[in-house]
């Protein structure tokens, strides 16, 4: 039977974490299996936890006046939800709901947070590969309210 | 020699018989792709000869002249002797192009310009990564791929768009996914939320699809086409994955005149794009796409 530790290894960013680190990280997780239409956390709820996707897939919603319930990300196998685990004040900023049902492994933020403080070789770890999620992610975001698709106001090089 | 043979694209096709004075064709059909997106069956003019990635000039009269690219060639799904082409009214002349009904005649100058050379991903996996209304241009060369299927190890097809709602061929798209033998994903910027949402499928920007694809990059050839910036940042984020730029291939678009290397209207440095593009390797024009000014 594969465990945790070994499945962490199939999580991009956990992915050639060294052994001792990766079993470190695996006794902060458990597997979880949510259905289609139920929420792993509403913006707001106090951030307790961050999954690693083995199936299925998350979306991240966010509600705006007058706009309604807004999908601005789906996350699949292999990619992470939620990080406000990381920092205070320890709050999801947004929806994430189930839209095709999810077996994912489960990280209790405050044992990880606990292990990075007193490893700091796992954390600076860990923190390179989440700046670096955030990077690409913030990056994605950026490109997405360019609304590149758009016809340009003003003539461009064309 | 021209800058796209030094590349490995092969000499641009020789110029056409039609190059220079657009022939009168008949509209056959249209159909209405999205709000501002209409796609027109054009009648080809005799011996009209395109391929995949190629472009006409086409002559709305009385009003203007503009490239617009193919979007179906004789093949399995054109009949022989049409031209399929849609387009987006953004100005006077797409406007004007978009208000035509059967029936009505438009001039058409071509074909022009260097074709997708979709046989470098014979034995190779073909990566087609469209953007909004790229996914026109890049269609004939999918539809290629796919009546020479067992040429192609693995064929992708990964489409962005702003909203569902403004996702182009959306019924196609379909259509190839239930095929199975090409691998079609779809993202779009933002949809609906909410139980009820009809849309289940990707949210994100259209370089999310390209890690979800588990793209081979020593296999893997991409065609890439949608808005500049789009294909700058899908080109980077590839070869961030390992793909080798020279294995990646962008689409143009620059104001055109003559479409036949003279005017220099659509000069990119050494380049013309009507002639040596619309099709280039990325390597030969990512450094010319940093330039601001041109
Ligand atoms: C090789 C090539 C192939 C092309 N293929 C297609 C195609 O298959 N379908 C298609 O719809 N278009 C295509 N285009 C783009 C098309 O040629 C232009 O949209 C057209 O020239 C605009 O002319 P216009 O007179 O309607 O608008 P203009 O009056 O020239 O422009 C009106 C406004 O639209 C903006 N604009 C101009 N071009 C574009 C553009 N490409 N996208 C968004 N906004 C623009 C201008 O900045 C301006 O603000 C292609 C261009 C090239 C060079
Ligand atoms: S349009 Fe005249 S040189 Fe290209």
């Amino acid at each position: 039977m594969r465990t945790i530790q070994d499945e962490l290894a199939d999580v991009s960013l956990f992915a050639g974490l060294r052994p001792e680190h990766l079993a470190l990280v695996a006794g902060c997780g458990r597997n979880v299996a949510h259905a289609a239409g139920e929420h792993l956390f509403r913006e707001g709820d106090p951030a307790d936890l961050f999954w690693a996707l083995r199936a299925g897939k998350v979306a991240i919603e966010l509600h705006a006046e007058r706009r309604g319930a807004l999908t601005v990300e789906t996350l699949g196998e292999g990619e992470v939800v939620g990080w406000s685990w990381l920092f205070p004040p320890h709050r999801y900023a947004f929806d994430a709901r189930v839209v095709e049902p999810v077996r994912a492994i489960a990280f209790d933020g405050a044992c990880l947070r606990g292990k990075c403080e007193r490893d700091h070789e796992l954390g600076y770890e860990l923190m390179k590969r989440m700046a670096r999620l955030f990077s690409r992610r913030l990056a994605a975001t950026r490109w997405q309210l360019l609304d590149v698709y758009g016809a340009p106001a003003a003539p461009g090089p064309v | 020699m021209t800058a796209a043979a030094a590349q490995g694209l092969g000499p641009p096709p020789a110029r056409p018989a039609g190059a220079l004075l657009p022939a009168s064709c008949r509209v056959l059909s249209t159909r209405r792709e999205l709000p501002d997106t209409w796609t027109l069956e054009l009648e080809a003019p005799p011996g009209f000869a395109a391929r995949p990635g190629q472009f006409s000039m086409l002559y709305a009269f009385g009003v203007g002249e503009v490239p617009i690219s193919f979007s179906g060639l004789p093949g399995p799904t054109v009949p022989e002797g049409r031209l399929v082409q849609t387009i987006r009214a953004v100005g006077a002349t797409t406007r004007a192009l978009c208000a035509l009904r059967a029936g009505d005649v438009v001039g058409v100058r071509g074909p022009f310009g260097a074709p997708w050379p979709v046989e470098r991903a014979h034995g190779q996996d073909a990566v087609f990564v469209a953007g909004g209304i790229g996914l026109a241009p890049l269609r004939p060369a999918l539809e290629a791929a796919l009546a020479a299927r067992a040429r192609f190890g693995r064929v992708v097809l990964l489409v962005g768009a702003r909203t569902p709602a403004d996702l182009l061929y959306r019924e196609q798209l379909e259509a190839w996914a239930r095929r199975g033998d090409v691998e079609v994903r779809v993202t779009v910027d933002a949809a609906p939320a909410g139980p009820g949402a009809a849309w289940t499928g990707d949210v994100g920007f259209v370089t999310a699809l390209l890690p979800r694809a588990g793209l081979d990059p020593a296999r893997a050839v991409a065609f890439v086409c949608g808005p500049e910036v789009m294909m700058r940042f899908v080109a980077r984020d590839l070869a961030g994955l390992g793909v080798d730029p020279a294995r990646v291939l962008v689409s143009l678009e620059r104001n055109m005149h003559c479409a036949v290397g003279t005017c220099g209207r659509c000069q990119l440095a050494g380049s013309f794009v009507c002639k040596d593009g619309p099709v280039f390797p990325w390597p030969q024009v990512e450094p010319l796409l940093r330039v601001r000014e041109l």
